[in-house]
């Protein structure tokens, strides 16, 4: 089996920063705009090196997502920063309207998604937000795994015409893909091969994941583990090539199971080969204050609750 | 450009188009529609500095969103007329598979029309959005806005007028329809909202009032004003003050037209009080 380590660990937003520094650099018409968190969004480098194009809104984020929109009439590519929370439902009309159903080519970049935003507790913790954005038409939905991954995706969706959701995290998690690695919107990256169960995971569960492959190898279990960094569209032939193989599959998010990846992973198997599915989520809940990994533990959204899942969804096959 | 009494004509026969196409398809807001009727004639005939072929970008060209998008009868005849698309369309204001849906949008690929609008408030980010762009593109044309009065109680506006005063929006003019009339009654019945001037001059904007804002002189003389005092560090709202359903007696100053079609008895007697001046499509 293929195993996979780190030497480093570093927080998605960082990655994010990064990746809009890059854009500051490479495309004139990247403009940044924040509602007041330019260092929570890791948005400091592009705004030293690029200050007439960054747009400091205040706290008044359903402003900020017009004014996006508005800049993409003369050819600007918009990033808007703050948290997920945000950048989403606090916002959900003024996306619909003037992003989405306009069809602007916003980027709505979203950090501290998930319970993993930690002590400051459940107003600040969406776990709904990637139902809220798969759902709008025409809206692709990005949740990178790692510094690298998203640093990638940033730079990618730069290129892509339309609207995007890029969500990301606050905690320090293992770099283990690839600095070089291209990104590829739509495309899963599958990172082990397996023949006993498939695992998909998305965000910060990709590792969490991964970590759960070593302690079912040792088991006698072989899982396949997939990256689906982008939820929407989402990439059905890997999904159906790897269960056509192993007969059974987990989804692996820091989300509810209401409208997350995995109510989409179950539609594709629904309609094209109806599998055991198991669900790594959380359970139609808010979270609470917390330091991550006590969270990640109590919502049971770990490498131990993926193991679990996995035995429950290989006795169902 | 055309003189006062061409552009009077070509209002006259707006009007005949917001009462013909609502009352086709029974539905439609037909008040606000011509209320700001000479309006959107002085736009579209005198004021906007246009291109002639329509692109999404408009670098180079003014710039016009319409935030209360439910006037859109208004929109699509002036539009339409002013040679954006064919007049003929206007036959398919609101059916199936038509391009002018019951609000504005892009995503049928209306010329003209560079945001959807409809849910309300959110016009003022999009156009200092554009605004904004304009500057950094070094385009030195401006950028215009509508708005209802009655809007201007959705919280995004204030976000807005906040900001673009803070942020020397000045290639902005942003208009005011201001006919005191809104869907369930005036608006000093719904939720009076005092002083729209001072409000605006509280946050930092320039203002001015255009009291006949139904009489095409006093517009165009108005705006004329309005573009003199862009430029100057500040973003320009005119208050435009109007009379819902201005043109056909029995519809006017009243809120009881707001989203309301015409019945057949109606409709003649509108059409009666406007002859043809272009031509009906």
């Amino acid at each position: 089996m293929k195993t996979y380590t780190y030497t480093e660990k570093k927080d998605t937003r960082s990655g994010f920063g990064a990746g809009l520094a890059e854009l500051g650099r490479t495309n004139p018409n990247v403009v940044a705009l924040c509602a007041d968190l330019i260092g929570s969004l890791k948005m400091n480098e592009f705004i030293k090196e690029n200050p007439e194009r960054f747009f400091q809104i205040g706290i008044a984020e359903a402003n900020m997502m017009g004014i996006a929109a508005g800049l993409t009439i003369g050819g600007k590519i918009p990033f808007t920063g703050t948290f997920a929370n945000f950048s989403t439902g606090r916002v959900y009309d003024q996306i619909r309207q003037s992003i989405a159903y306009s069809g602007k080519n916003v980027k709505i970049c979203a950090s501290h998604a998930g319970l993993t935003l930690g002590e400051d507790g459940a107003t600040h913790q969406i776990l709904e937000d990637i139902g809220l954005m798969k759902m709008l038409p025409g809206m692709v939905v990005i949740n990178p795994c790692d510094y690298n991954q998203t640093k990638a995706a940033t730079i990618a969706i730069a290129d892509y015409e339309g609207p995007v959701y890029l969500r990301f995290g606050r905690p320090s998690i293992p770099i283990f893909t690839p600095a070089d690695q291209k990104f590829e919107i739509g495309k899963a990256v599958q990172l082990t091969e397996g023949t006993d169960v498939t695992i998909v995971a998305t965000g910060h569960l990709v590792w969490e994941a991964l970590e759960a492959s070593k302690v079912l190898n040792d088991a006698g279990i072989s899982a396949e583990v997939i990256n689906i960094h982008t939820i929407k569209p989402l990439d059905e032939e890997a999904i159906l090539a790897s269960v056509a193989k192993t007969g059974c599959i987990v989804t692996a998010e820091e989300h509810n199971h209401l409208g997350g990846l995995g109510e989409s992973v179950a539609r594709v198997l629904a309609l094209h080969h109806p599998t055991p599915q198991e669900f790594v989520a959380t359970n139609d809940t808010f979270g609470e204050s917390g330091t991550p990994a006590q969270l990640m533990e109590k919502y049971g959204l770990n490498s131990n609750a993926v193991v679990k899942a996995v035995k429950t969804v290989i006795k169902r096959k | 450009m055309p003189n006062i009494k061409e552009l009077n004509d070509f209002t006259t026969q707006v009007r005949r188009d917001i009462i013909r196409m609502v009352h086709k398809v029974n539905s439609g807001h037909p008040g606000g529609s011509l209320g700001c009727a000479e309006f959107f004639v002085s736009l579209y005939q005198d004021i906007l500095e246009t291109k002639d072929d329509f692109d999404m970008d408009g670098i180079g060209e003014d710039l016009f969103f319409l935030s209360n998008g439910h006037i859109s009868p208004v929109y699509y005849s002036v539009l339409a007329r002013s040679g954006y698309f064919p007049v003929e369309e206007l036959n398919t204001f609101r059916l199936l598979n038509s391009r002018l849906q019951g609000h504005p949008t892009t995503h049928e690929g209306l010329p003209g029309i560079r945001i959807a609008s409809g849910s309300l408030g959110q016009g003022m980010s999009v156009a200092i959005g554009a605004a904004q762009g304009k500057k950094l593109n070094n385009d030195k044309h401006l950028v215009y806005s509508l708005h209802g009065d009655g809007e201007l109680q959705e919280g995004q506006n204030w976000e807005a007028i906040m900001y673009a005063s803070a942020k020397k929006v000045d290639n902005l003019i942003s208009t005011i329809d201001l006919n005191k009339q809104q869907i369930d009654g005036s608006t000093d019945d719904v939720l009076p909202m005092g002083s729209l001037r001072a409000k605006f001059e509280a946050f930092g904007w320039t203002v001015i009032d255009i009291e006949k804002g139904n009489d095409i002189e006093a517009i165009l003389k108005g705006m004329a004003e309005a573009k003199s005092l862009t430029g100057k560090g500040k973003p320009v709202c005119v208050l435009l003050h109007t009379v819902m359903g201005n043109g056909i007696d029995f519809m006017m100053h009243t809120h009881a037209w707001h989203g309301k079609a015409p019945n057949d008895e109606q409709l003649a007697n509108g059409l009666a009080q406007n002859p043809e001046t272009l031509g009906d499509y």
